[in-house]
């Protein structure tokens, strides 16, 4: 599993700048919203964890469909499928290098983003560990929605509309943990974190049914 | 004699083509019945004047939007474990009643907010769950449409269906963390059943009736037609 990952990572730092066209859009995202909604600070302030939540996630959709895509065209996942290695854990391997490229690079560029948006002093931490801790979950979901789709000619529409959906309870508690009014952030932070484990846990076994039925 | 048996689809269309014409005379005479019961003879709620009257469709209706998704995701188990076809077309027939279930909920409630609460629509946690559960139904229809061979349809949507269930629910608790503090859901979303005086409370039994029998009725029709198309399909594989 190890050689996997590996190559992955390679595969995404030697083609295609690897995590920093995410980080990009990522900016940009967040940029956008005092274009959108005007660079009032106190304003920014209260919606700054919900954008960077919505911005992580709209990020990390972004680089789903490179997790199957490639491999499946071609042949590499038909040969990977033969390997000793099972099906469920070539998609943990996958979503795990997906988690470095995306979810690594966005916890950590989330803290400089988040003094843009005039983010409360007590919120950084709230925030950096919840999208430690959330983003996990993202990349293992987002896998299994980039299973799904992955033989469907220009999927990548359905893909979101397939995932996006999933992501709902996550961005709901994460997005919470960060605000300043929530009372118990300790208490949102390990429902966020078992939403990780869950996916985690049980996710790749739903990944391998699907790319199995995608290369019969 | 097990219900297996009905597994095969010819013995699935004899029995079904059989008890179809008792089941839509059945659901339509307790539509009619119950809706005509609970629209001209209950009296007006002494607080909510006539416009209590729309529970009739509003609650079998909510209720159905779940029971549908509930019958997928068994349906969905059924084709995954035993790969029986008639289980798998039988959840992909359900989904678009499912789905309209859910957006009739969905309008009556906001036709009832209006009047009771003001507004036709709030960020409530059941109001939400609902819109929730509507985006589900979009994503499971249109991975159906959007794959051609039909057994990886059938395989994809199933595995679909249960990881989407097991996130219908998660978001359904996670409302609750996320409307606090923003709303008093309590005092919104109302516990029906606990409330409704035995007036109300019959007819809306023989409605929710009528609207189980209507579902069953549309869910065999549609699950007949796709078999018919199926058929078909393959009828005309065969002839090239």
């Amino acid at each position: 599993m190890k050689p996997l990952i590996l190559r992955d990572l390679k595969l995404a730092f030697r083609s295609g700048g690897g995590f920093a066209l995410t980080l990009a859009f990522f900016l940009i995202v967040v940029m956008f919203v005092p274009f959108g909604v005007g660079a009032n600070l106190d304003l920014l302030a209260r919606i700054a964890p919900g954008i960077l939540w919505i911005g992580a996630l709209l990020s990390c959709l972004l680089s789903l469909d490179r997790i199957f895509q490639l491999d499946w065209e071609d042949g590499t996942l038909e040969a990977l499928a033969t390997s000793p290695i099972p099906l469920s854990g070539i998609a943990i391997a996958k979503a795990t290098a997906h988690w470095i490229t995306t979810g690594l690079p966005i916890t950590l560029a989330a803290i400089p983003l988040g003094y843009l948006l005039n983010l409360p002093q007590q919120s950084y931490l709230w925030l950096f560990a919840s999208l430690a801790l959330g983003t996990p979950a993202l990349s293992f979901i987002g896998a299994f929605g980039a299973a799904i789709t992955v033989g469907i000619k220009r999927g990548g529409l359905l893909l979101s509309l397939l995932v996006l959906p999933l992501y709902i309870p996550t961005l709901m508690l994460g997005a919470q943990v960060a605000s300043t009014g929530t009372q118990n952030p300790i208490q949102l932070l390990a429902l966020v974190a078992s939403i990780s484990l869950l996916c985690i846990a049980t996710i790749p076994f739903a990944c391998a049914i699907a790319l199995r039925a995608n290369l019969r | 004699m097990s219900l297996w048996e009905y597994a095969n689809p010819a013995k699935f269309m004899a029995l079904s083509g059989r008890i179809l014409p008792t089941l839509t005379i059945g659901a339509g005479a307790m539509l009619l019945i119950g809706l005509f019961w609970g629209f001209f003879l209950t009296p007006a709620d002494y607080k909510q004047g006539s416009t209590v009257k729309i529970i009739f469709l509003h609650v079998p209706t909510a209720l159905m939007a779940i029971n549908a998704w509930l019958m997928m995701l068994v349906a969905s188990l059924i084709w995954l474990i035993r790969r029986h076809h008639v289980s798998a077309l039988a959840a992909k027939a359900a989904a678009p009643i499912g789905m309209t279930m859910t957006l009739i909920a969905l309008a009556t409630g906001a036709i009832w907010g209006k009047p009771m609460w003001g507004t036709y629509w709030a960020w409530d946690p059941r109001l939400t769950s609902f819109m929730i559960l509507l985006v589900f139904y979009f994503g499971y229809l249109a991975l159906w449409e959007a794959i051609e061979d039909k057994d990886t349809a059938a395989d994809l949507t199933s595995i679909l269906c249960i990881v989407g269930s097991v996130f219908a629910i998660l978001s359904r608790y996670a409302v609750n963390f996320w409307s606090q503090g923003l709303h008093q859901g309590a005092s919104l979303s109302m516990d029906k059943e606990e409330h409704v005086d035995n007036v109300f409370y019959f007819p809306l039994l023989v409605c929710i009736g009528g609207m189980v029998l209507l579902f069953v009725t549309l869910v065999l029709i549609r699950t007949r037609t796709e078999i018919r198309a199926r058929r078909l399909s393959a009828l005309r594989a065969r002839e090239v």
